[in-house]
């Protein structure tokens, strides 16, 4: 028997580190050659990190949301043979994340309760024999505080589900927190923390050895606001849950993006009303008569058309303003990201070189990108290296947004959702095709002038949209 | 004189004062502390601070006298000699060292202070009367502290050889004969010191054991010291006046006696301190001989609140620091009342005994189900080593759930560990936690591991 330690391997140019998004096998499972046992994340691609070897697993290099450095131990397995660890090779140093033990519970906890849903009620009913017992009196205050509905949350494997009034199934059988006359056991300081509160220990239910009531106790009486579900009769219940999702992953990745972009860009937002009536016949006019095997065109590669025209007059609107460096690097090809919202949260494929294409490319390419984002298959390079967004809601668009700059672009287009509504032709009213485009600039090296002939032009183009395929 | 207002207004800076003054003064409140005698009140002045020094001369004077003969360790001296004046100039420096320090720190926290006898007017105005001047007070709060004096008997009125604890800690000698009436926590700590330093003590009694307070497991190593220092216990006996050669006393069995006393100290108790400034003006709910305060320290008058020894037992120290913090931080709009689980209590006997939450007995008559073992100092290598065997760590419990009701011990140094029992009662230990703590080997606090894995049902050691 032998030791062989997975090291996280290089899964992309010039990434130092990658996060753990998901564990494929658990310590102790066997794992054979080529089995995937783990996913990281680098930006925002998911690498499939595969065993070379087979063997069992004995030791894992975090937790799902831990960041590791390349070349760092990832697992170790538990091989015939030799493996690859010299035999009095130090192991790799134990990772231990502070929350770890209490987090790993709570994994626990919460696929118990998801796999059973009647154990909240199964302690409730035993609740309620030791509140009879007790003095009968009134149902009992802490245990029937788990049988609360709501536990849909608790089915999903990352997050970690804290119900805290579902924590006290621990406490004392009875239906007050102590027999009467009792006095409530609790430490100096949380003593001092329900002074501070006005709250009356007397009421607290406590989970702690000899019942004793703890910090916790004490938060989930506050959270409770020290009401039971009960004493307020059958009907409207209070859902005291509180479910904590780790910011992992994705949904990390897009936070950290939004925070740069919130606090180094200073967006200036513009709107105007573009008619597409001509453009939406000439786009059914195209669907058509298209040819086989071309994609039914929507709106957005007329919109990346027009972009690259508009783009040709205002090259500096393609750019990436690199403001630590006091740099704007103005690009000659036209890479559009097109946000795109993904079963996971937002992601931005970039078509590579729009001024290459042509309309119907320009479709393709936008499709299969989102096929791949949607399905978790876009690799890093189709995510990165765009020099400028369009997002889009679509029939969800609303009516205007304020988008936020896809950093360290500079500007971005945001189309609205389209409707038909009566316009003043100058002599009468005319029922047209109407929707507004949403665009943000970054105003440090973007002046609002521009901005404005910006989408002014991107607008007399899709109102014309012959405009778009004519050279100059 | 001017007349002052202020936000609060404590009376007597003894420990329960003071210590509200300068939680007050923390708090930003406006503050005014007057004390008739000296900062500190009892506790630094003629208590607990000056018997301790007196209890540590005399230790080490046995100590030496100790090896002198003969020594089981081997150390060996010559006779030695006390040199009581220059002991009585070392316990003042001290003494005079805390009450400078106390005024360092009310002055710290910006309380002003006044010295002077306090009489109220009335339950808002105070007047303090200093070298023939006299300054009025007017406050939002006041704190009375006022204290407790010794009990006077009234067929041994203190004077001349009748003495009370605060005379027996300034003698210019130690004297050959000594009577102690009352064979409480007080006589016996001086009556022993006196022993050790020489003089002959006979203590007298009324009720049939020592230490009424504690049972008899915790006063039997008290029993054994006073048994070496060749002091006579009489129990059972009245005290009935001062005689040309002592003491007269009348037995258990009704004979009259005469015990030979040079001096004659009674530690009969002490009584609160509530004539003498003016409690006529007010009206205040006595609860017996104390002022009746509610779990904040509140009199039956808005604003008054009291402290100390003067609102009931134990009066002890401790227990008014932590009622003066209580009302400064009531005052000042905090959310308190008094929550404390346990008052420690300790007797600096030789050996001392502690006893800190509820006794065995204490706890059955509460109605608790109860289990409770000791572990002796006997079996612990840290107490061998030191020559201090006598005595043990008892703990108590409940037997439904093992939280720790009480801890008692006897023993050499066991004042010390009443910090570990406190804490483990006031924090809720159950005996899991005091066996699931690791206790530093070799020491005595090994004896409260040991006690309670003992409670638990095994002990390693034993």
């Amino acid at each position: 028997m032998g030791e062989h330690v997975i090291k996280l391997p290089d899964v992309g140019e010039g990434v130092a580190e990658a996060e753990l998004v998901e564990w494929l096998a658990d310590i102790g499972a066997n794992v054979r050659e080529d089995e995937v046992i783990a996913s990281v994340m680098t930006d925002k691609a998911t690498v499939e990190i595969p065993s070379p070897v087979e063997g069992k697993i004995i030791w894992r290099g975090g937790d799902v949301g831990d960041v590791l450095a390349v070349g760092s131990p990832l697992v170790r397995l538990e091989v015939d043979g030799a493996g690859n660890v010299k035999p009095g090779e130090a192991p790799p140093q134990e990772k231990k994340p502070e929350a770890k033990p209490e987090e790993k519970k709570e994994d626990k906890k919460a696929k118990q309760d998801s796999s059973s849903p009647a154990s909240g009620g199964g302690v409730e009913a035993k609740g309620r024999d030791g509140g009879g017992q007790a003095n009968g009196k009134t149902p009992p205050q802490s245990t029937a505080l788990t049988a609360l509905p709501a536990r849909e949350g608790a089915q999903k494997e990352n997050d970690r589900v804290r119900d805290r009034a579902g924590e006290q199934t621990s406490a004392p059988k009875s239906a007050m927190p102590r027999p009467e006359g009792e006095k409530p056991l609790a430490s100096p300081a949380v003593r001092k923390r329900a002074a501070d509160a006005g709250v009356d220990l007397r009421r607290v239910p406590g989970s702690g050895p000899a019942g004793r009531i703890t910090h916790e106790d004490l938060d989930a009486f506050f959270s409770s606001d020290g009401e039971t579900a009960t004493a307020r009769g059958a009907g409207y219940t209070r859902n005291t849950l509180v479910k904590d999702v780790p910011v992992i992953g994705l949904r990390r990745k897009i936070a950290e993006k939004m925070e740069a972009a919130n606090n180094r860009i200073v967006p200036i937002t513009y709107v105007d009303e573009v008619d597409v009536t001509a453009l939406e016949d000439l786009r059914a006019e195209l669907n058509n008569s298209r040819k086989e095997g071309r994609p039914k065109l929507t709106i957005l590669p007329f919109l990346m058309r027009a972009m690259v025209k508009a783009i040709s007059e205002q090259p500096h609107l393609n750019a990436i303003y690199d403001d630590e460096a006091g740099v704007i690097h103005q690009y000659g090809g036209v890479h559009i990201g097109i946000a795109a919202q993904t079963p996971n949260g937002l992601m931005v494929p970039v078509v590579k070189h729009a001024e290459a294409r042509d309309l119907w490319d320009c479709a393709a390419e936008a499709a299969r990108l989102a096929d791949a984002a949607k399905s978790g298959k876009a690799s890093r390079d189709e995510l990165s290296g765009s020099t400028i967004t369009i997002t889009s809601l679509g029939a969800m668009g609303g009516i205007v947004t304020t988008p936020v700059i896809n950093h360290p672009e500079v500007a971005i287009v945001g189309v609205n959702k389209m409707q038909v509504l009566p316009r003043w032709n100058g002599t009468e009213f005319m029922p047209r095709k109407v929707m507004n485009l949403s665009s943000s600039f970054d105003h440090r090296v973007i002046d609002g002038w521009d901005a404005a002939v910006f989408v002014q032009r991107l607008k007399a183009l899709l109102e014309t949209p012959a405009m778009i395929f004519i050279e100059n | 004189m001017e007349d002052v207002t202020c936000k609060v207004l404590v009376i007597g800076a003894g420990p329960g004062g003071y210590v509200a003054a300068i939680r007050a003064g923390q708090l930003g409140l406006d503050t005014v502390i007057v004390e008739g005698e000296c900062l500190g009140g009892t506790c630094l002045n003629v208590g607990c601070i000056p018997s301790k020094a007196i209890i540590h001369a005399a230790d080490e004077f046995e100590k030496a006298a100790h090896f002198a003969g003969e020594s089981a360790i081997g150390v060996k001296a010559g006779k030695p000699e006390i040199d009581f004046a220059k002991t009585l100039t070392w316990k003042d420096g001290i003494v005079k060292r805390l009450t400078t320090g106390v005024g360092g720190l009310l002055k710290k926290n910006k309380v002003r202070s006044i010295s002077g006898w306090a009489t109220f007017v009335d339950g808002k105005t105070v007047d303090v009367k200093e070298n023939g001047s006299t300054h009025r007070i007017r406050a939002e709060n006041i704190i009375i502290a006022t204290g407790s004096v010794p009990v006077e008997l009234p067929f041994l009125p203190f004077g001349g050889d009748v003495i009370s604890s605060t005379e027996a800690l300034s003698l210019a000698t130690p004297p050959k004969t000594m009577a102690v009436v009352g064979a409480g926590y007080i006589g016996l700590e001086l009556g022993i010191a006196y022993a050790k330093l020489g003089t002959k003590v006979t203590v007298v009694e009324a009720m049939d054991k020592i230490l009424p307070l504690y049972d008899k497991e915790l006063t039997r190593p008290v029993e054994k010291t006073l048994k070496r220092l060749g002091v006579e216990v009489i129990l059972g006996a009245k005290a009935k006046g001062q005689s040309k050669k002592g003491l007269d006393i009348e037995t258990a069995d009704g004979k009259a006696e005469t015990v030979k006393a040079e001096k004659i100290l009674v530690t009969v108790g002490r009584a609160p301190k509530t004539e003498g400034w003016g409690r006529d003006k007010l009206v205040l709910d006595m609860d017996g001989k104390f002022l009746r305060v509610d779990d904040k320290c509140r009199t039956t008058m808005s604003g008054v609140y009291a402290i100390g020894d003067v609102t009931g037992e134990p009066m002890l120290a401790h227990r008014a620091m932590a009622q003066g913090e209580m009302v400064a931080e009531i005052i000042a709009g905090h959310n308190r009342r008094w929550d404390k689980r346990a008052i420690p209590a300790v007797c600096f006997t030789d050996p001392e005994i502690v006893s800190v939450g509820l006794s065995p007995e204490e706890a059955k008559s509460s109605g608790y189900d109860v289990k409770t073992q000791n572990f002796p100092f006997s079996a612990n290598g840290r107490a061998m080593s030191m020559e201090a065997e006598d005595g043990f760590i008892r703990v108590v419990a409940r037997a439904d759930n093992k939280l720790v009701l009480g801890v008692q011990a006897a023993g050499k140094g066991v004042s010390e560990l009443s910090t570990a029992f406190g804490l483990a009662i006031e924090m809720g230990a159950t005996l899991d936690d005091i066996a699931g703590t690791i206790h530093a080997h070799p020491t005595l606090g090994e004896a409260f591991h040991e006690a309670s894995l003992r409670t638990l049902g095994h002990a390693l050691h034993i």
